[in-house]
């Protein structure tokens, strides 16, 4: 079970003064159950890939496949496609539409066609599992905070239980805690749910804490594709292009240029507090 | 003596709670209590969870919202008085998250030029302004683009430079990065630490990001509608069990410099860079 990119490429406003490659030659796999990061500054492609992983846009050339069929088959049923892979749009709570919470999660599955009665228990668990109560069921979703809105338009998608999750900065804009919350969300429910989850953004700590695999685009190519850990050894090619490693690699990086015994391929805090070789 | 741009006293805001049918059926305590003195000149960030207060308490300085009780001086005028409106709202400007919301021109020096000209500048000094603004936030070269085409942080210097070109003293940005990548951020913070620096505007940063919060001259917490912590970076990071507490972050070399000494080790208090770091763990290899 897989999506699957060969040779992709993509092209907006093809024959006009404004034609811009957005996508070039992409080859990629997401395997089952994965956890992946997507990186990569404003404009590199992130957001055009992500979107041709449940076929919203066509490859100018290439193919995508899904289980190993190709999703721009002539009888391919890419309105099934989309319930199976799920994708939650930045700042999500834009699309927040109905008079209540309830209501707004099963707008998803009622739409896949379930019964009034099961939709409203697809509504219900997706709305436990991402830690909203029953009594915001009946609420405004303008009632909500922030985060608590982004957390009923992410139940909305997971209500539709989705095989794959792709989520383009859901992180953006709340505050600490807001974010922790939605980062520990995700890595619950790829663990409970076993779904593979595709999280685009702009935080190196943020991806060097939860994710598997990490990607980084730039100008429409994939740079690197590899664990968090060996990618930020490039932390010098990715400051070219805009982006940056976690401040704890720099530090453990100065420590050791500095002559001292330390491991300068940690990249989170707890393996920093290993790799630093002090006792008490 | 320096002079305080913004002072508050004894400021309490409180929000009206409605019913389903609009009724006010009670309040909500937004600011409790608030007593804050700013000097001319200075880098102050006003740091909180969403909820703290803090959006609500920057309103006040623009008079976009008035005191319940208690009261706002803007570089010496009471916000609440009426006629002194206008004069409060050019003595302190404001950027807010979106930069999409802030742009309306068409091109961007016609952007930034609509501040003045609302203000009643004469033509040729709008110029003048429009060339200082835009020089300000090093987006010069960008003066005859389509706003539409900038990325995410250029737009939001615009909106800076739109807000310059009316020569406010103070300038107050709610979470300007909020909604930019990296080089975004990189881009909007530098060049707020410039019109600090070297235009002597009073900036008052509203953030969630720590690492911008790091060469403020003075830092307020905020918690639950009051100010629950102020100092200097240094003091306020030395203190990572009450951020936490809070919900905020610290810088990662101060967490760790935490870890560290919750394990036993005698690491100094309120380290805030690498450098800082890396001699102190110099000192205890040793």
């Amino acid at each position: 079970m897989s999506i699957k990119l060969e040779n992709v490429n993509y092209i907006y406003e093809d024959g006009t003064i404004n034609r811009f490659r957005a996508l070039k030659d992409i080859n990629l796999e997401v395997n089952d159950g994965e956890f992946v990061g997507l990186i990569g500054h404003t404009g590199s492609g992130k957001s055009t890939l992500i979107q041709h992983f449940n076929g919203l846009v066509k490859p100018t050339e290439g193919v995508v496949s899904y289980n190993g069929e190709d999703i721009f088959g002539e009888k391919y049923n890419r309105k099934n496609l989309r319930l199976e892979v799920g994708l939650v749009f930045q700042y999500p709570e834009h699309q927040l539409f109905e008079a209540e919470v309830l209501q707004d999660v099963a707008f998803g599955p009622r739409n896949q066609g379930l019964s009034e009665k099961e939709a409203l228990i697809k509504a219900k668990e997706a709305l436990a599992l991402v830690g909203i109560g029953e009594n915001y069921y009946n609420k405004s979703p303008f009632e909500l905070s922030g985060g608590e809105k982004r957390k009923v338009a992410i139940a909305g998608i997971l209500a539709m239980e989705p095989k794959i999750l792709i989520l383009d900065e859901p992180t953006a804009g709340l505050d600490p805690k807001g974010r922790d919350n939605i980062l520990e969300l995700l890595k619950r429910i790829h663990g409970e749910r076993k779904i593979t989850v595709i999280l685009v953004s702009h935080s190196m700590e943020d991806i060097a804490k939860y994710v598997d695999r990490m990607i980084v685009m730039n100008k429409g190519s994939i740079m690197y594709d590899d664990s968090p850990k060996k990618i930020f050894r490039y932390h010098k090619e990715l400051e070219e292009i805009g982006l940056a490693a976690p401040q704890i690699t720099y530090l453990m990086q100065r420590l050791k240029e500095s002559g001292y015994d330390v491991d300068e391929n940690a990249t989170t805090i707890e393996e920093a507090l290993k790799g630093l070789n002090i006792n008490a | 003596m320096m002079s305080n741009i913004i002072r508050t006293k004894n400021l309490i805001h409180d929000y009206p709670k409605c019913d389903e049918d609009g009724n006010v059926i009670g309040s909500y305590r937004a600011l409790d209590d608030v007593n804050i003195e700013i000097e001319q000149g200075s880098f102050v960030a006003v740091l909180g969870h969403n909820g703290s207060g803090k959006s609500t308490f920057a309103k006040h300085l623009n008079a976009i919202l008035y005191p319940t009780e208690g009261c706002v001086w803007v570089n010496g005028y009471d916000t609440s008085a009426e006629e002194d409106v206008w004069n409060v709202r050019q003595s302190a400007g404001m950027v807010f998250q979106n930069p999409d919301n802030q742009i309306i021109g068409t091109v961007v020096e016609e952007d930034v030029a609509f501040g003045p000209e609302n203000m009643g500048v004469k033509t040729k000094e709008i110029w003048d302004r429009v060339n200082y603004a835009l020089n300000a936030v090093r987006m010069n070269a960008y003066r005859e683009h389509s706003p539409n085409k900038l990325s995410g942080g250029q737009k939001q210097r615009v909106a800076i430079a739109g807000v310059v070109a009316m020569r406010p003293k103070c300038i107050i940005l709610d979470e300007p990065t909020a909604m930019l990548d990296p080089v975004g951020r990189k881009e909007v913070i530098s060049t707020i630490k410039h019109l600090n620096k070297t235009e002597g505007i009073t900036v008052i940063l509203i953030t969630h990001y720590m690492d911008e919060v790091i060469d403020a001259d003075r830092v307020y917490v905020m918690n639950n509608a009051k100010v629950e912590m102020q100092g200097t970076p240094r003091e306020i990071f030395s203190n990572v069990e009450k951020l936490k507490e809070i919900g905020l972050d610290v810088p990662q070399v101060t967490e760790l410099a935490y870890e560290l000494r919750k394990r036993g080790i005698s690491m100094r208090d309120g380290i805030l860079t690498i450098d800082e770091f890396v001699e102190e763990y110099g000192r205890l290899v040793k």
